[in-house]
């Protein structure tokens, strides 16, 4: 209570930059070193308008997009290694809150940056290229249009430069 | 006892570290279709221009390749090419394509014989130097490339009685290549130095010019779907020979049918060739590859 009560306190005096623990707010999670928390960190700049929202049938739109992109990566045996030992609950939750930021549905994204959360899993761009098709499959499924899509996925791809290291 | 155990440890990381950092080799990474198709020179681009996209579905992981062949039949003559081409480290791509221009009986009408054929090997050499036309959606900087293609011509007497200077010739370009995905649009615009008359077939240079000019390659394409984008491209031509050489241009639809194989059809017009006008026809181009 005390603690919730200084991260509010916290959060309001700087809303940029703050340090948090997530398993004490997020208890399903396991603790992760200490981060500075911003905007920022999503690696793109949010759309205008609920275009987008809305061609992404909003929070439970996203969430089946991103449940349906986490399992079919854990699925795929091309790259489902990278994902063992790392924490799948908190992987969903910060996607679903970048994505929901992206698409300007209103959310904070409270991950890390892009550079500093796919630091030393030495992806390349092959596995990149495999993520996009599974989040491709995903939104194909969710019925969103090719275009909304597409326009999604320019969001995406310079975090190829930030996120593949050989 | 305790230390050697700890060095062994260490000397594992470190080595385990190591293997992390090194490049796997992985072929066949590329998203469809953004390997594009194979030009009628070899060439990886759309059907008539060369483009910045390096061949194949190899990312900077790997290596690929592809094989095609290509026919456009037209009212008067049928063109024929097919070739092989790779893509290393979606860096350099390397390719050959042999053309075949059949006169068919048009031959005879032009004094030549009935099916004489002009027959034109193009080796081409292509190297990314600049950007990313997929990944750098935040910029304006399309990729780049430059290359050449080195182009032999076998009927060197006929072409030289049509005035033609050279039976084999290299034509030199530069081409930027740039998807836009929040328009869902292709873009390649591509500057061509060359002495070619109808891309080589005809021989380099003639009565008219026989020094390099530049020429322009453009193509614009919308993607529909994942396997499925359809444009238009124009490139034009110089006019050495004075035979009132046309600019081409087309219309396309290229389908990936999976990563392996890929059809292109295209409704083509490449104006008069050899005082024969109107030659538009239907273009089909099938690629297989990796
Ligand atoms: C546009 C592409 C990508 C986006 C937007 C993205 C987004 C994210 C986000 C939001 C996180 C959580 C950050 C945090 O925990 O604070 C994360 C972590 C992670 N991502 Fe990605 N990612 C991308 C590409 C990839 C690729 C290609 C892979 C592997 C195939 C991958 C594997 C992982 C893994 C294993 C983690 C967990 C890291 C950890 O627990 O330390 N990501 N990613």
């Amino acid at each position: 209570m005390i603690q919730a009560l200084i991260f509010a306190a916290a959060l309001s005096t700087a809303p940029a930059f703050v340090i948090e623990h997530p398993s004490a707010t997020h208890p399903g999670e396991e603790a992760v070193a200490a981060y500075a928390q911003g905007p920022a960190n999503a690696g793109a700049g949010p759309f205008q308008g609920d275009a987008m929202w809305t061609a992404f049938h909003r929070q439970a739109g996203v969430g089946r997009v991103v449940d349906e992109l986490v399992d079919l990566s854990l699925a795929d045996p091309k790259i489902s290694d990278i994902f063992t030992s790392h924490d799948m609950e908190r992987l969903r939750r910060t996607l679903k809150e970048q994505f929901c930021y992206l698409l300007n549905g209103g959310c904070d994204y409270s991950g890390r940056d892009m550079k500093a959360a796919h630091k030393d899993l030495g992806l390349q761009t092959t596995d990149f290229n495999l993520l996009v098709e599974h989040l491709q499959t995903a939104m194909d499924h969710e019925k969103i249009g090719f275009r909304a899509q597409n326009r999604f996925l320019a969001r995406l791809a310079p975090m190829q430069r930030m996120t593949v290291e050989r | 006892m305790g230390e050697l155990r700890l060095a062994l440890i260490g000397a594992a990381l470190l080595l385990s570290a190591h293997a992390a950092q090194a490049k796997d080799l992985r072929p066949g990474g590329k998203l469809l279709l953004t390997g594009g198709v194979s030009s009628i020179e070899g060439s990886g681009g759309g059907g008539i221009a060369s483009w910045a996209l390096i061949t194949g579905y190899a990312t900077r992981d790997g290596i690929g390749g592809n094989l095609h062949a290509t026919r456009l039949a037209l009212p008067d003559y049928q063109f024929t090419t097919y070739g092989a081409a790779v893509g290393v480290y979606d860096r350099v791509e390397l390719s050959y394509a042999r053309q075949e221009f059949d006169t068919q009986g048009t031959g005879a009408k032009l004094g030549l014989g009935s099916g004489f054929t002009f027959h034109q090997d193009v080796v081409g050499a292509k190297l990314r130097v600049l950007g990313d036309a997929v990944y750098d959606q935040d910029s304006w900087i399309p990729q780049v490339a430059v290359g050449l293609q080195v182009k032999k011509a076998d009927r060197g007497a006929v072409i030289g009685l049509l005035g033609g200077k050279h039976d084999q010739g290299v034509d030199w370009y530069v081409a930027a290549s740039k998807v836009l995905l929040n328009q869902s649009l292709v873009l390649n615009g591509t500057v061509r130095a060359t002495k070619a008359n109808q891309t080589g077939l005809l021989g380099f240079g003639g009565p008219r010019h026989d020094s390099y000019q530049p020429q322009f390659e453009g193509s614009a394409a919308l993607l529909l779907s994942r396997r499925l984008a359809i444009g238009v491209e124009y490139r034009t031509k110089p006019d050495n020979l004075g035979l009132k050489e046309d600019d081409w241009m087309d219309v396309f639809a290229a389908f990936a049918v999976n990563k392996t194989v890929s059809i292109t059809a295209a409704y083509a017009d490449l104006g008069t060739i050899a005082t024969f006008g109107g030659q538009r026809g239907l273009y089909l181009s099938l690629q297989a590859g990796f």
